[in-house]
């Protein structure tokens, strides 16, 4: 059975200015010790993707759709029931590691804390396990650093304070929505490989959410494209870096200029994303699409099943990436 | 572009310093300050029309460097002598007149714009200041065809900064620091706060607008890839001090210092066979404050080579023996080279 079952989850954000859909008609599914990665561009809809999971959305955010956790349609929970899963369950790690600590509380009350709630442990049996969880995620002198306040903490080892965090409870699943956007690469080398091996030692499901290509490349089983709020194309990393079907995957694959390749011109997607008060109508991508036709204009393509586990949204047929 | 030796440096820099004073908060009122070194005795040159990419991780004083090179901080000691000429000698006015062929761009390209003046405005400010013999007219017209040149529709030239994406915004300051056609200008972290399919985009626009108007630039990133892609040559910073120069081909085929090896052994590759099986050399810790930098080699507490030696002497950026323009800052290059 699939540890997440997300079916046609939307999200709406009434605004001043109307309605805004942030995430349309999203489905995935993720089995345990899978890692999928969310990729988009800022305004896609990836972040509040993860804050509908979590029950974290804004006041103004309405859900529709389902995802079922462990067969459990966790967005009709209650805050309550919800509170009892956080942490627990499913876990968070956010984007910015400098403003998701508590900069009133030590480091190891931080971390305490999540032991004492769920697990109902002692101070001194969760004051050890955090220790031990520190030392996992290979924060040196740990003992030491649970008496710090997290301004005396570098960013790579607040977001390892973050990952510890969220691990503690050996949580099934763990949303990590750019958790290394904010860093250096050669700490953002450090988590990442930190990552895979948590991944292999606790066989933990992961939902990534980046925009960086790279990063998905060496971590991520499956990918899901998104672009306003819909997908695009989703399939298995391979399947998707390597025949990429849709020509906004393909847009973003040769934008980005990489250290393994020469080259004089980058190929550029032309244009802006598309602002979601005032979407385009038919395809969102058809006014940056250079092979845009009338329909594509006219009708939104429906998101299609091509072969099996992936699936599309174009009106041009899936071999056309593979033949030119 | 290779370099050109034979050509005299449009911008020569020499062990140039910039350091900041900063006094603790529970000092005494007596107590001397504390010299934090964001940049510690920095060479380089910087040839026509050639690109040189300045790479490194944040605090590592790349941008330090980059306002140093136009005198935008205070510089502690070296020289900056730019057309012959040393910019650290130049008086307030004098300065100022040299600033027409020296120009920047900078990271947020919103925050760098005037909000309370209009495109056109912005963009034509550099003339009142430096041509204010120009009619309006004269004015107008050059506005209009810079404009279109960094790929502005000519009717959006009244409206505001807030009513543009982050890309147009670059495009923006683009035109702004390109209106005077200066020799030399310096982009400090210019893509970085786009998205990467409007990054290509005015990567692709730089790169045109300095072959037309034979520019050299000094492009600061800590992205590698972008890096590698627009730069002629290559300068890696560690903690103030220069680790490695090198043409650009040479610096990422066969780095030298084991800091450049570990930085790009780091960024992750878009292509799931090679990002898998790749080997990353993990640097151990964390940077060390710059306010008390580590004794002879700043590099040595996190390198895996390091030795005694290293803690004694500071290796100066030498040339390598194979290979003239590829210089390197360490002591241990040729033992385990």
């Amino acid at each position: 059975m699939n540890l997440l079952e997300v079916d046609q989850l939307q999200v709406n954000f009434k605004t001043p200015d109307g309605f805004v859909t942030a995430v349309n008609n999203l489905n995935f599914t993720l089995a345990q010790g899978e890692t999928l990665g969310i990729v988009g561009e800022s305004g896609s809809g990836k972040s509040q993707t993860a804050f509908a999971l979590m029950g974290l959305l804004a006041k103004n955010g309405v859900i529709e759709g389902q995802a079922r956790f462990e067969g459990q349609n966790i967005l009709s929970l209650s805050d309550q029931q919800m509170n009892r899963i956080r942490s627990k369950e499913i876990a968070m790690i956010f984007q910015d590691p400098m403003t998701s600590l508590n900069p009133y509380m030590k480091v190891g009350k931080q971390l305490m804390e999540v032991l004492m709630l769920h697990k109902g442990m002692s101070k001194a049996e969760a004051f050890e396990a955090s220790v031990q969880m520190l030392d996992a995620v290979k924060m040196p002198e740990a003992r030491k650093r649970m008496h710090m306040y997290p301004h005396e903490f570098s960013g790579g080892m607040r977001q390892r304070v973050m990952i510890a965090m969220a691990l503690l409870c050996q949580p099934k699943l763990l949303i990590a929505d750019e958790p290394t956007t904010a860093l250096d690469v050669t700490v953002q080398a450090q988590i990442l490989t930190l990552l895979n091996e948590l991944k292999k030692d606790f066989n933990t499901a992961i939902v990534m959410i980046t925009h960086d290509l790279g990063v998905v490349a060496g971590l991520c089983d499956k990918v899901l494209v998104m672009y306003a709020g819909q997908t695009m194309e989703y399939g298995s990393t391979e399947d998707v870096f390597y025949q990429p079907t849709h020509p906004y995957t393909r847009g973003l694959l040769q934008a980005i200029p990489r250290l393994d390749s020469e080259g004089d011109i980058l190929t550029t997607i032309p244009g802006n994303p598309p602002n979601l008060l005032n979407l385009p109508s038919g395809c969102p991508f058809h006014s940056r699409c250079e092979f845009a036709e009338e329909r594509c204009v006219k009708e939104a393509p429906t998101l299609e099943e091509y072969q099996v586990g992936k699936l599309r949204a174009c009106h041009k047929s899936a071999d056309w990436g593979v033949a030119s | 572009m290779n370099v050109q030796t034979s050509k005299n440096p449009l911008m020569e820099v020499s062990d140039l310093k910039v350091h900041f004073a900063i006094k603790s908060d529970n000092a005494w009122p007596w107590s001397k300050a504390k010299a934090l070194k964001a940049v510690d005795g920095v060479n380089l040159s910087i040839f026509e029309g050639e690109t040189l990419g300045v790479v490194g991780e944040s605090g590592c004083g790349k941008s330090t460097l980059a306002r140093a090179l136009l005198r935008l901080v205070p510089i502690t000691q070296g020289h900056v002598v730019w057309c012959g000429q040393d910019l650290t000698e130049l008086d307030k006015k004098q300065m100022r007149d040299k600033r027409q062929e020296l120009q920047m761009i900078f990271q947020d390209p919103l925050a760098s714009l005037d909000p309370r003046m209009t495109v056109g405005d912005i963009i034509a400010e550099p003339l009142h200041t430096f041509q204010p013999h120009l009619s309006k007219q004269q004015v107008k017209e050059q506005v209009r065809e810079m404009m279109a040149r960094v790929g502005l529709l000519p009717n959006v030239i009244n409206r505001y900064p807030h009513e543009f994406s982050g890309g147009q915004c670059q495009r923006i300051g683009i035109a702004r620091a390109l209106i005077l056609k200066p020799k030399l200008v310096v982009c400090d972290e210019p893509v970085s706060a786009l998205d990467v399919s409007i990054q290509a985009q005015v990567v692709n626009l730089l790169k045109e607008l300095q072959k037309e108007m034979g520019l050299s630039l000094v492009f600061i990133a800590h992205d590698l890839s972008v890096v590698k892609h627009i730069s002629d040559r290559v300068l890696v910073m560690y903690l103030g001090n220069a680790v490695e120069l090198a043409d650009k081909t040479s610096l990422y085929d066969n780095p030298q210092h084991p800091y450049t090896k570990a930085l790009l052994s780091a960024v992750p590759v878009p292509d799931p066979k090679i990002e898998r099986h790749k080997s990353i050399q993990l640097l151990a810790g964390d940077l060390p404050s710059p306010i008390s930098p580590p004794s002879g080699c700043v590099f040595r507490t996190r390198c895996p080579h390091a030795n005694e030696h290293c803690a004694e002497h500071k290796p100066p950026l030498s040339v390598i023996a194979d290979d003239r323009s590829h210089q390197a800052a360490c002591s241990r290059l040729l033992e385990f080279a």
